[in-house]
């Protein structure tokens, strides 16, 4: 299928773009890199007057590590280019294996980082690392800009904190204390689908205890899920193969998951315990 | 039909939506004006005629369309043309100027064999030129090579080769070593000169063109003047149209006429396979079967009865305005009570799927042999089970595509389509339009793989060609993909209540098999599928007391069609997992049981005792079963892998082991044609009805050929499914390609080779005994004559059927099936938290007659596989409750990848079939059978220490947490 008609304006600076979301009286959508949206429009499912591609803005900066130490990643970074970036690989392992399970080299050489967090498929896994890296987002809009933690983004399948008029302009990511220790798991019928379910997880540790824990899972519910009863159960508990599994065990609790034609909810729930555990056990390895 | 007031100008978009457009493709630099929302793919194939790069389901799943932009492997299907401004494009047709040895990744597809049908072949060679130098510099985010290569090739979907060779190919580009267990592994030593052809691993003509995306499908046609069509289809599984309205759609720019079912009636007749609905004479006789049949409009008029089913059709300067369109049309529905499943389907009280109808049952057949009453009250085990083939969609990665080209001065037709069946197709068109079929032509195109569900003529392929002479226009239709998962065909929906009965040793005595096949909207194929499981359930075991019976519902779902194998996989999964239920009973081991009930090869020609498809005495030609179960042995070392199945199990991993055998009673009739001729220049054209849809006729036809005259096989050109040189033909279905056209063109080589050195005798004027034929040259002591002046010699002499006899058409009708046989083992590791399977070794041994090209073969048995195991694993066209399908893309109906199929090691056994000169069987549905009832065996086996018993497939993770779940409930 083809798209029904719209006009492709190709935004230079981040003014033009928030201007035409803001200002026009057409239905605007930002086109951030298209690996989610093109196949909506393909199918017909979606039909947005403007198209607004805000990959060639000039004025966003580039992918960098500023003197705080802090990542920035800019609405115009392509997934694969994140991903392959040394700094990135070096300083937030966690996010460069998380884009590696996004659908295919082809897919990740167009799609953006932010693309990803805006479209907020529940499915996706960059809405979940945010939220175990603690980013935070920085919009631009008609009001101003606004910084919006990555746990208060997300807010169901296809919905963020985003406001119609406002464009995600980039993603700051503190660096991990040292010691941190991470892990990533997920679950897909088929290398590079959607997950089932997956998990992000950080951990830091003194000596053998563990001082704190993130577990975030996704593809459970609609927007990332943070297991809170299992963080609270490693806090201050040792790091033994006992205390994960026990702590795992608890990682769907409180949720209501998805259950479709791919994975039941009690499928869901196993996994989420299972990956959990897991990818607990790869984090509290590498965690000093 | 209502047209468009005036002529329409084609603009895909307002003035204000063009965009102005420098970019560099494949070098060169261009200064375009694009629309908006013009996607790449169609500006390099339909702007710039770069068709090598293909669109397969412009959903960005199959990355059959992949090309580079700025050296990044991309979906053009989901990149807007206009956002290419100042990049830099290159698609295949760069990867080697035409003058130019192939590029290294063209070069190792074509040695690795890593393609048939090569649709999909540009989109991995992009995708492997990325990996290779994304490789070489090292910036490949740090991966290994491995790494590297699976994971671009995961980007793209192949549905023919079944990956193995494609993932040869990649490692040879990448450096890495050859795997050893890879069984596609090819080289091809040169032959000696005068060395048959059949049976030399020869690489393929038909491989070079299609590499350098120099392939013609329907839609890299350069048709002037081409409009597009674009199919309006009920969004509801079953209802009353109460009005259709086309006014608005009418007057869209760049709309040139839409049709209804109005604008049909009384002049495009209704659809109807008619040769597949067609009862054999002596099944009718001795069976009495109940075939009901349910003629389709081409556009339906009163009643919808399943979702997907066509409505109107847009005509269009394009597809993108002929799709706005549909938009504008309204149809008012009045919804019906509708019915999916086939078992709800056939009770008293269940709606009905099709007003016309007294009841939903489209089908009914029962074949016995022996006594089975007796044979279960006999018995010392019986064994009763309940077994469930789900639903598939065939998934060629090229979809439907028909182009029709009018012709006023002469009120010819001119059909480009990529059907299985070319002369089918002209009969049809021609009875159903009202055009004399000496009008109708089929010319010959690529093929992006069949599969079956190109075998068939659905009622668009009857509407494009009406609509063309009508609009004096040439009409060209693609499918795209979601009308292909929708209402494209669907198959394998059977549900088998089988029931068998052994002695205390486990020797069969009986087998009762009562099952219901969901047919769908309609009886579309008559007995073919259905009788296909009769005629196959009892494959390679004896078994002297059979009682089968079919029945077909009708439903308000998509009609159900052959896929590869048609009727096979789903009989052979019910069957092998009986014997598997069956010897876990005895307790004895699977292999054992199956051992104990083989038919001996002493005891072939071997009769079963029913009918087989065509109303005669079903017949086993040759095979030898026992010899494959020893060669099974060979390969897999079944008490070791016993001992660590034990081992393992104590250390909570599941591994488990199943076998499934089958039969392919292959090479259907009623005929096929050849017509070998010697051309002006001497070279030979072998013309057949037998198209292939990537089976690689272009060599292993031309082999034999070469066989036959005794010529070099690069004298031949190979043209099939061309209805202006055979006359007649049948085409490229059932395993029959080899056996039927394969044989045929031996008989016309062979005709054309007497009739050479006949004619030649003549010129030379020397006895025929002293002319030797040797490489394409007719030699008498001194003298020498090429082909090329024969031909023009023969022209001129006396006898002025000299040249007559240098163009011989033959016809070849098989006198029964050649059968072939197949034995499948799969060796998984089920992982018992997520419920995943993973592959540690998969074994298919085929017995196929005498082989022609083994390069070909293990390609087509290997690809099969890979269906089956699709199938097996993860494919599944669902609906929901009220007849939504719910799995309407490649992101919900999940075709294996590069990662699903495993290595494949391959045995053979030959029983050259006595029933053909070639010696030759069919193989290309074979591989199919096997997997899910493989698969299912292994699986159960694996989880045996779970009492889980495997009912259906596919086999997903979800299922098997499912199954797991229950069983320790139970």
């Amino acid at each position: 299928m083809k798209p029904a008609p719209f006009d492709y304006v190709r935004a230079t600076r981040l003014d033009d773009a928030i201007d035409l979301l803001a200002h026009s009286p057409r239905e605007v959508k930002i086109l951030a890199g298209g690996q989610s949206l093109l196949p909506v429009l393909n199918l017909r499912m979606a039909h947005p007057d403007v198209l607004v591609d805000v990959t060639g803005i000039s004025d966003a900066g580039d992918l960098h590590v500023d003197d705080a130490g802090r990542l920035h990643i800019p609405l115009t970074a392509r997934q694969a280019v994140v991903a392959a970036d040394p700094r990135v690989r070096q300083g937030w392992p966690l996010l460069a294996a998380a884009i590696s399970h996004i659908g295919h080299p082809q897919i990740r050489n167009s799609g953006t980082v932010c693309g990803s967090l805006a479209h907020a498929d529940a499915a996706a896994e960059l809405p979940a690392v945010m939220v175990a890296l603690g980013a935070t987002l920085h919009t631009g809009g008609p009001r101003g800009g606004r910084q919006i933690r990555a746990a208060d983004f997300t807010l169901g399948t296809f919905t963020t904190a985003l406001e119609p008029d406002e464009l995600l302009q980039e993603v700051v990511i503190d660096a991990a204390p040292a010691g941190t220790g991470w892990g990533f798991e997920e679950f897909a019928p088929r290398r590079g689908d959607f997950a089932t379910v997956g998990v992000a997880v950080t951990t830091r540790c003194t000596g053998p205890r563990i001082t704190d824990a993130e577990v975030v899972l996704f593809g459970l519910q609609g927007a990332p899920t943070r297991a809170t009863a299992v963080s609270d159960l490693l806090r201050g508990a040792d790091k033994t193969a006992g205390v994960v599994n026990a702590a795992a065990a608890h990682a769907a609790d409180g949720t209501d998951p998805f259950d479709d034609i791919h994975a039941s909810a009690a499928f869901r729930t196993e996994l989420a315990e299972q990956l959990t555990r897991v990818a607990l056990a790869a984090a509290l390895e590498v965690s000093a | 039909m209502t047209r468009a007031p005036q002529p329409a100008t084609p603009p895909l978009a307002e003035p204000s939506a063009w965009r102005d457009l420098h970019l560099v493709v494949n070098g060169t630099a261009l200064d375009l004006q694009v629309e908006s929302r013009l996607l790449l793919s169609d500006l390099l194939r339909h702007r710039l005629g770069l068709t090598g790069t293909h669109v397969g389901c412009e959903q960005g799943s199959c990355g059959a369309c992949t090309v580079r932009i700025d050296g990044a492997a991309v979906r053009s299907c989901l990149t807007l043309a206009a956002s290419c401004a100042g990049r830099e494009v290159t698609t295949v047709e760069a990867l080697a100027a035409d003058d130019e040895e192939l590029h290294p990744v063209q070069r190792a597809f074509r040695e690795h064999h890593a393609m048939q049908c090569g649709f999909c072949t540009p989109g991995f060679l992009m995708s492997l030129s990325d990996a290779q130098d994304q490789n070489e510099s090292g910036s490949a985010e740090g991966d290994s090579a491995a790494e590297v290569l699976m994971d671009h090739l995961g980007g793209n979907l192949c549905r023919c080769t079944g990956y193995v060779g494609i993932r040869q190919a990649g490692r040879e580009v990448l450096g890495l070593p050859c795997n050893e267990t890879c069984g596609a592994a090819h080289t091809c030593a040169d032959a000696a000169p005068g060395a048959p052809q059949i049976g030399r691993r020869l690489l393929r003509r038909e491989d070079e063109r299609l590499l350098r995306g120099h392939g013609r499908y329907v839609d890299d046609l350069d048709v002037p003047g081409v409009v597009e069509a674009a199919f309006l289809r009920s969004p509801v599984a079953h209802a009353h149209i109460r009005n259709i309205d086309t006014a608005e759609a009418v007057h869209q720019p760049g709309v040139i006429a839409v049709f209804t079912g109005h604008d049909l009636a009384g002049v495009v007749g209704d659809l109807l396979n008619s040769e597949e609905l067609r009862v054999p004479p002596g099944i009718q006789q001795a069976l009495q079967p109940d075939v009901r049949i349910q003629p389709q409009e081409a556009l339906a008029t009163d009643e919808v009865n399943y979702v997907g089913q066509p409505i109107a059709v847009v005509i269009a300067q394009n597809r993108y305005l002929a799709e706005d369109a549909l938009e504008h049309i309204d149809v008012d529905f009045d919804e019906l009570p509708v019915v999916i499943d086939p078992e709800a389907a056939l009770r008293d009280d269940s709606p009905l799927a099709l007003l016309s109808e007294k009841d939903n049952i489209g089908l009914h057949v029962r074949a016995t042999t022996g006594d089975v009453d007796e044979a279960f009250a006999n018995a010392a085990v019986v064994l009763k089970e309940e077994f469930r083939s789900h639903r598939y969609v065939p998934s060629p990665i090229e979809t439907r595509a028909i182009l029709a080209r009018p012709d006023r001065s002469t009120d010819e037709l001119h059909i480009f389509s990529n059907t299985q069946t070319p002369h089918r197709m002209r009969d049809h068109v021609a009875a159903a339009i009202g055009v004399s079929v000496d009008n109708v032509h089929l010319h010959p195109v690529d093929i992006g793989g069949g599969f079956g569900q190109k075998g068939l003529l659905v009622a668009e392929e009857l509407v494009i060609p009406y609509v063309a002479r009508e609009l004096g226009v040439p009409v060209r239709w693609v499918e795209d993909r979601s009308e292909n998962l929708v209402a494209g065909t669907h198959a394998r929906e059977q549900l088998h209540r089988i029931e068998l009965a052994a002695d205390a040793q486990g020797h069969l005595l009986g087998l009762r098999d009562r099952f219901i096949v969901n047919l769908g909207c309609r009886n579309f194929v008559g007995l073919t599928v259905p009788y296909n499981s009769i005629a196959h359930v009892s494959g390679t075991y004896r078994i002297p007391a059979m009682d089968l019976e079919a029945t077909g519902a009708l439903t308000n779902t998509t009609f159900t069609t052959p896929f590869r194998g048609a009727g096979r996989p789903e009989v052979v999964f019910a069957m092998e997992r009986a014997m598997d239920r069956l010897a876990d009973k005895l307790g004895i081991d699977p292999w054992t049981l199956r051992e104990r009930n083989l038919i001996r090869p002493e005891e072939m020609p071997y009769r079963n005792g029913l009918l087989d498809r065509r109303g005669l005495p079903h017949e086993l030609d040759s095979g030898d079963y026992p010899a494959m179960m020893a060669m099974a042995r060979e390969m897999i070392d079944l008490p070791a892998f016993r001992r660590r199945q034990e081992q393992l199990r104590a250390e909570g991993r599941y591994v488990g082991i199943g076998v499934a055998m089958y039969t392919e009673m292959s090479g259907l009739g009623p005929f096929e044609s050849a017509r070998a001729t010697v051309q002006p220049s001497g070279r030979i054209l072998v013309a057949t009805g037998s198209p292939s849809m990537g089976q690689g006729h272009e060599t292993s036809f031309a082999q034999v050929a070469a066989d036959a005259l005794g010529v070099p096989v690069e004298l031949i050109d190979i043209v099939g499914g061309d209805t202006d040189k055979v006359p007649y033909g049948i085409g490229t279905i059932a395993s029959r390609a080899m056996v039927t056209a394969g044989n045929a063109i031996n008989k016309a080589a062979t005709a054309l080779r007497h009739n050479v050195i006949h004619a030649a005798s003549q010129v030379m004027q020397v006895p025929v005994e002293s002319i030797r034929f040797v490489s394409g040259v007719l030699v008498a002591g001194e003298d020498s004559l090429s082909l090329r002046d024969l031909v023009r010699r023969v022209a001129f002499m006396p006898d002025k059927e000299g040249i007559a006899r240098l163009s011989e058409l033959a016809y070849f009708q098989p006198p029964n099936y050649a059968t072939s046989s197949g034995l499948h083992i799969a060796q998984v590791e089920v992982d018992e938290a997520t419920g995943a399977v993973r592959f540690e070794d998969y074994v298919v041994i085929h017995e196929a007659g005498r082989i022609v090209n083994p390069v070909i073969v293990d390609g087509q048995i290997i690809g099969g596989t890979a269906q089956g195991i699709g199938g097996a694993l993860l494919e599944h066209l669902q609906y929901d409750d009220s007849g939504q399908p719910v799995t309407t893309t490649f992101m919900d109906y999940l075709m294996p990848t590069v990662e699903t199929v495993p290595d494949i090691r391959l045995g053979e056994i030959v029983c050259p079939s006595p029933t053909n000169e070639l010696g030759v069987k069919g193989l290309g549905e074979g591989g199919a059978v096997g997997p899910p009832a493989a698969v299912a065996n292994a699986v159960e086996d694996a989880l045996r220490p779970f009492g889980v018993i495997v009912r259906s497939c596919p086999l997903t993770a979800n299922h098997i947490r499912t199954l797991i779940r229950s069983a320790a409930r139970e």
